[in-house]
């Protein structure tokens, strides 16, 4: 049988595309979209300060035997942590999208189109983190209500946090949705396994007031340095356990991990449908 | 036979989902600015066999290529090359049909003049230029599907590949559809290749593989491969099918079959046949039709059943 002569690819095939475009217009995209949902963009300030208000409160007159001061401390306690939750409650709800690009033909086109895939993991998190980040620096317009007036420096220190916190969340959103074909499964996930990392990481009670096991898991937990940070910049008098630099670093850590793993998924290609 | 360049050439191609065969060792060639159709019912491998070509699975043995590509060795470069329209809805509707260009194009490197000459372009061309700043959500089906089409094509590849195009399309937009990729492939000389469970969009095909369980069971125009059926297809009711068709067969010496109660015989000259099995079995057979052999008659013929089983049909 006469093999058969092929039409070869023409040297005009365009050059590599690079990951900033790509990343780019992926970002574009995300948040573009959640703008265009008026629900989505009301629920998300409003719950997180509604929650505050009413956790904070609630504690901090049970705990404080209802003097009028002590409120105001918990309240006062209760707000770096308050911040991280509505970091965390964005960063990873915003990463539910990849599902809904899966169940629609969105992901589809991205997957077959000549693009590197960190440009689509980088486009889908930045996309993410940018939302969880102006979400969490609107709540820091409520700062000077528990007595908390920042500098340009610590401001800006803040920032850092917030965004590093909210990338590395946001990865973690997206390594979560990666292999995931429903919304039900992913908020399983979030009540069994992000709630937790909330609640242990000093967002509701300090980690000098934890013993044992409990001390271990708060101090594994990567959300915990995110909480320190915020606490350390935001009431320098205070006392935290680690310093600023220390808990960046860690927090750092965690979000090149959290990157690279969802490269890691997105990379592999194999005899199975990648989307 | 001549040899001739193909742009798309499978072979023996195998796949396997765990244990579920779903490609059988595929083979066929695809030509420069052809319209080939691949048609199959449901669960016959055709989308497997998409998934494999758009790059976005690789097949467990067998070489796939696209312009002498490797589609499992070398999907970014390949990527460039070919324009993908899925069954399922790729365009973002919360964006405008202009945005969701604009964001297709950044994702192939294009921006700039460029990108701008090529989105006015595709919408003239599907259509949709007055309606550029409009979210998509308030198109109609045909609509969006356009914009999907116009988003496969804005790289201007050499090769299209579409799954099931005209998916809950009107009749209407479904002639548009197979009119422009028609089209395409004369004046832009682009090599299409279009999954369809519909026959009378196979028959738009210049070729065409027909699947079935995962093989090709036949490949050709649409013409050669009613051909190769002698003649016409004869279909008979009857109270009584098997026993009719058995006797059909030993006193005709043909082939009949029973398919959905009804007897049915390939054979040339069918009126003729026709009065001979009349006069022949009096009073028995109900309904005669004779007809030209379909596309359902050469799958019928290679398979042995029907395109569609009854449940099919209506999902």
């Amino acid at each position: 049988m006469a093999t058969r002569t092929e039409i070869l690819a023409s040297p005009a095939t365009p050059a590599s595309v690079g990951v900033a475009l790509p990343a780019f217009t992926l970002w574009w995209r995300e948040v573009v979209r959640f703008y265009r949902q008026r629900a989505r963009v009301v629920g998300v300030i409003a719950s997180p300060v509604l929650f505050w208000i009413v956790i904070g409160s609630g504690f901090g007159s049970s705990f404080r035997s209802g003097d009028a001061r002590g409120q105001q401390h918990y309240l006062g306690y209760f707000y770096p942590g308050a911040l991280i939750m509505i970091v965390l409650f964005t960063a990873i709800f915003t990463m539910m999208s990849v599902i809904e690009d899966r169940k629609e033909g969105f992901l589809l086109s991205v997957m077959v189109a000549p693009v590197p895939r960190s440009a689509i993991v980088l486009g889908k998190v930045l996309g993410g983190t940018t939302l969880a980040s102006i979400q969490g620096l609107i709540f820091l317009a409520f700062a000077p209500l528990v007595g908390v007036h920042l500098g340009l420096w610590e401001l800006l220190s803040v920032v850092v946090v917030v965004f590093l916190v909210s990338f590395a969340l946001t990865a973690l959103g997206f390594a979560i949705a990666w292999p995931m074909d429903s919304t039900q499964a992913f908020h399983a996930i979030i009540n069994l396994f992000l709630i937790p990392l909330w609640l242990l990481s000093g967002a509701l009670f300090p980690l000098s007031g934890a013993s044992g096991w409990l001390r271990l898991l708060m101090q594994l937990n990567p959300l915990t340095y995110g909480v320190e940070a915020l606490r350390g910049l935001l009431y320098p008098a205070s006392q935290t356990m680690t310093s600023l630099s220390t808990n960046i670093a860690a927090i750092a850590l965690f979000t090149l991990c959290m990157f690279a793993l969802c490269f890691l998924m997105v990379n592999r290609r194999t005899t199975r449908p990648t989307a | 036979m001549v040899d001739q360049p193909s742009v798309i050439s499978l072979h023996d191609v195998v796949h396997k989902y765990e244990d579920r065969t779903a490609l059988n060792g595929v083979s066929f060639d695809v030509q420069s600015a052809e319209l080939f159709g691949l048609l199959g019912p449901n669960g016959s491998g055709k989308t497997t066999l998409f998934r494999i070509l758009s790059t976005l699975m690789v097949p467990v043995a067998g070489r796939a290529t696209i312009m002498g590509l490797d589609v499992a060795r070398d999907p970014g470069r390949l990527r460039h090359l070919i324009g993908v329209v899925f069954q399922a809805q790729s365009i973002d509707v919360k964006l405008t049909a202009m945005e969701n260009l604009r964001h297709q194009g950044h994702l192939y490197g294009l921006r700039g003049a460029t990108l701008r000459a090529r989105i006015e372009e595709m919408l003239e061309r599907v259509g949709l230029a007055d309606r550029a700043q409009e979210k998509a959500e308030a198109f109609s089906g045909g609509m969006q599907r356009r914009l999907e089409l116009a988003k496969g094509l804005l790289h201007h590849p050499s090769v299209l590949l579409l799954d099931e195009p005209t998916t809950g399309l009107d009749p209407g937009a479904r002639r548009d559809l197979w009119q422009y990729l028609a089209t395409l492939r004369d004046q832009e000389r682009v090599t299409v290749l279009v999954t369809t469970h519909l026959m009378e969009e196979a028959e738009r095909c210049d070729r065409l593989a027909i699947l079935n369980e995962g093989n090709v069971v036949a490949l050709g125009t649409p013409d050669e491969l009613k051909h190769e059926i002698g003649g016409d297809v004869i279909l008979l009711d009857s109270k009584d099918p098997e026993s009719l068709a058995r006797r059909i067969r030993s006193q005709f010496a043909l082939d009949a079959q029973v398919l959905q109660q009804q007897v049915r015989v390939e054979r040339e000259n069918g009126h003729r046949f026709v009065t001979d099995v009349v006069e022949a079995f009096p009073g028995e057979i109900e309904a005669v039709s004779v007809s030209k052999p379909t596309l359902e008659d050469v799958f019928i013929h290679r398979t042995g059943h029907r395109f569609w089983t009854d449940e099919a049909k209506n999902g």
